[in-house]
């Protein structure tokens, strides 16, 4: 673990100064402001960091990684294994992401708070909710990275693809700014993909925004989402490895 | 009993060619031209249980293409294949728990974590009990000589440690076939011998049988009772190492090896390479 202290540090580092950025941004953005897109500026303040501490669970480097191992035809060392390639890289994930959230997560709240205090979520089931929801939040996150990480299967220049995933994902999850800010022709696309389950909807149950059976429904969503890029990157799993050409001696 | 059966395996590659130049890379966008590559051409192939077959052939031959084939990570183009019961590619998982693989040129242990711990993981993967998992690795301690590093992380060890791991690792369950793609390349004279003895151990103790792909021929000579030799995807000969040396009437057998690469036929013989 030791090798990773640095990576690490600078993890705690870069957060610090995501989250700094957009709070001042939105606190200048909401001078002598009221209300924003249906928000005040404290729940604004409070969404901005919720997004963010909530990344640093969902958040993984699957696509890349996937990428790699198809590029480089380090996919034929897992490929001898007993298991399943796409679970096994999934339980990984969740095990790097419940390390972080034990180690960075948290403490990146509790440090925050003492910064800046932030509305807690609104009672327990809220808090419960969103605790699942962010359950959806990894797994759909994952789902989309292990579909973009797919693509060196079909072409092996993916670098451009996976900057290009990345700004998309950030824009329509809601992290840089949450979905009722965009104009209603944009929120009516949005509301038909599957990123905005990724941030913007577990922050408004987190918020209380979405409540009682607007917050189920929600879960079921993320539950819906899950299980349609599921069935995609199966099928498209078992699409190109029949077509696998593994790279290299 | 036979393990391997291959009929008229075959693998094509398409190779795209780049044209030259920013015209060449336009038009790439648009027609792409290909040619089809046979890495593996009609082969057959009959392994029986307890066998040690060294594979070889000149660089690019379609050793390790065919070795993928029967680990289940490349489908076929064409041709029949069965091992262990399974068509590998098929029933990649339940396949893959019978069988060990070694790429010499890839590590499989996890990068950065200590050797034994590894272990550990393969132990839960392929759900070893401890007392054979303990028995194995004490054994494995003794005749690879890896006690002293498994408590190193894979990243620290060199390329000769590294790979005595990567046997260890490949026989922990006791697999009934083990795959060795080029599992000696870059030893030194003493891993090599090392290595050799515990492969010679683990076959004629265990009955594993082993399919071998290697440069060093020494490897064969101190291994393989059986040589197949594979030329541009062809099977050019299988059968046994004295076989190969009367039908050349050399003892010598990298002698023997170069003339066969060059495309000579031996002197005397018919129907060589048919
Ligand atoms: N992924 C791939 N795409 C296209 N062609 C490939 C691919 N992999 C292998 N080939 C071609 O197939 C042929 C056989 O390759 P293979 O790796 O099986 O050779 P080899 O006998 O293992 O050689 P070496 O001794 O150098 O390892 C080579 O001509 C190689 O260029
Ligand atoms: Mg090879």
């Amino acid at each position: 673990m030791l090798a990773y202290r640095a990576t690490y540090l600078t993890g705690i580092f870069n957060y610090t100064i995501q989250i700094g950025a957009y709070f001042f941004l939105w606190q200048a953005v909401y001078e002598n402001q009221g209300r924003l897109g249906g928000m005040a500026q404290e729940e604004m303040l409070t969404y901005v960091i919720i997004a963010w501490v909530a990344r640093s669970f969902y958040f993984n480097t699957l696509d890349r990684t996937l990428s790699d191992e198809i590029r480089e035809g380090q996919i034929a060392t897992e490929l001898i294994r007993p298991y399943s390639y796409q679970w096994a890289k999934m339980a990984r994930s969740l095990g790097e992401g419940l390390f972080r959230l034990l180690f960075f997560t948290i403490p990146g709240a509790v440090f925050i708070y003492f910064l800046h205090p932030f509305g807690g979520p609104a009672g327990w089931t809220v808090g419960v909710l969103f605790a699942i929801s962010l359950m959806g939040s990894f797994l759909i996150n994952s789902q989309i990275n292990l579909l973009v990480g797919y693509l060196a299967f079909f072409t092996l220049s993916t670098s451009g693809i996976l900057r290009a995933k990345r700004v998309v994902v950030d824009l329509l999850s809601g992290l840089l700014m949450p979905i009722s800010f965009y104009p209603l022709w944009a929120r009516e696309i949005i509301e038909y993909l599957p990123f905005q389950a990724i941030t913007y909807l577990p922050n408004m149950i987190y918020l209380g925004k979405l409540e009682g059976l607007k917050a189920i429904k929600a879960l079921a969503l993320q539950g819906f989402w899950f299980v349609v890029l599921l069935m995609m990157s199966y099928f498209i799993w078992r699409l190109a490895v029949r077509k696998l050409t593994i790279q290299g001696g | 009993m036979v393990i391997i059966e291959a009929k008229g395996l075959t693998k094509e590659f398409k190779i795209f060619r780049r044209r030259e130049g920013v015209v060449g890379a336009f038009r790439d966008l648009f027609t792409r031209q290909y040619q089809v590559l046979k890495a593996v051409d009609n082969i057959d192939f009959v392994v029986r249980q307890g066998e040690l077959v060294g594979y070889i052939g000149a660089n690019g031959a379609g050793k390790s293409t065919t070795i993928k084939m029967m680990t289940g990570i490349l489908v076929p183009t064409s041709g029949h294949l069965q091992v262990n019961g399974f068509c590998p590619h098929r029933n990649r998982e339940k396949y893959t728990r019978g069988i060990g693989v070694v790429f010499g040129q890839r590590s499989q242990l996890w990068w950065d974590l200590a050797v034994i711990e590894s272990f550990r993981l393969l132990q839960r993967i392929y759900r070893v009990s401890e007392v054979d998992f303990q028995q194995r690795l004490h054994r494995f301690e003794d005749i690879l000589d890896i006690g002293d590093y498994l408590h190193l992380p894979v990243r620290k060890l060199s390329l000769g440690q590294r790979m005595r791991c990567e046997l260890a690792a490949a026989l922990l369950h006791n697999p009934t076939l083990l795959f060795l793609d080029e599992p000696t390349i870059g030893l030194d004279v003493l891993a090599k011998a090392n290595i050799r003895d515990f492969l010679k151990e683990v076959n004629q103790t265990l009955e594993t049988t082993i399919i071998l792909t290697t440069h060093d021929l020494g490897d064969i000579e101190a291994l393989c009772s059986r040589v197949a030799i594979i030329d541009q995807g062809k099977m050019l000969y299988d059968g046994s190492l004295d076989q190969l040396r009367a039908h050349w009437g050399e003892d010598n057998l990298e002698e023997v090896v170069k003339d066969i690469y060059q495309g000579q036929q031996p002197p005397g013989v018919k129907g060589w390479g048919e």
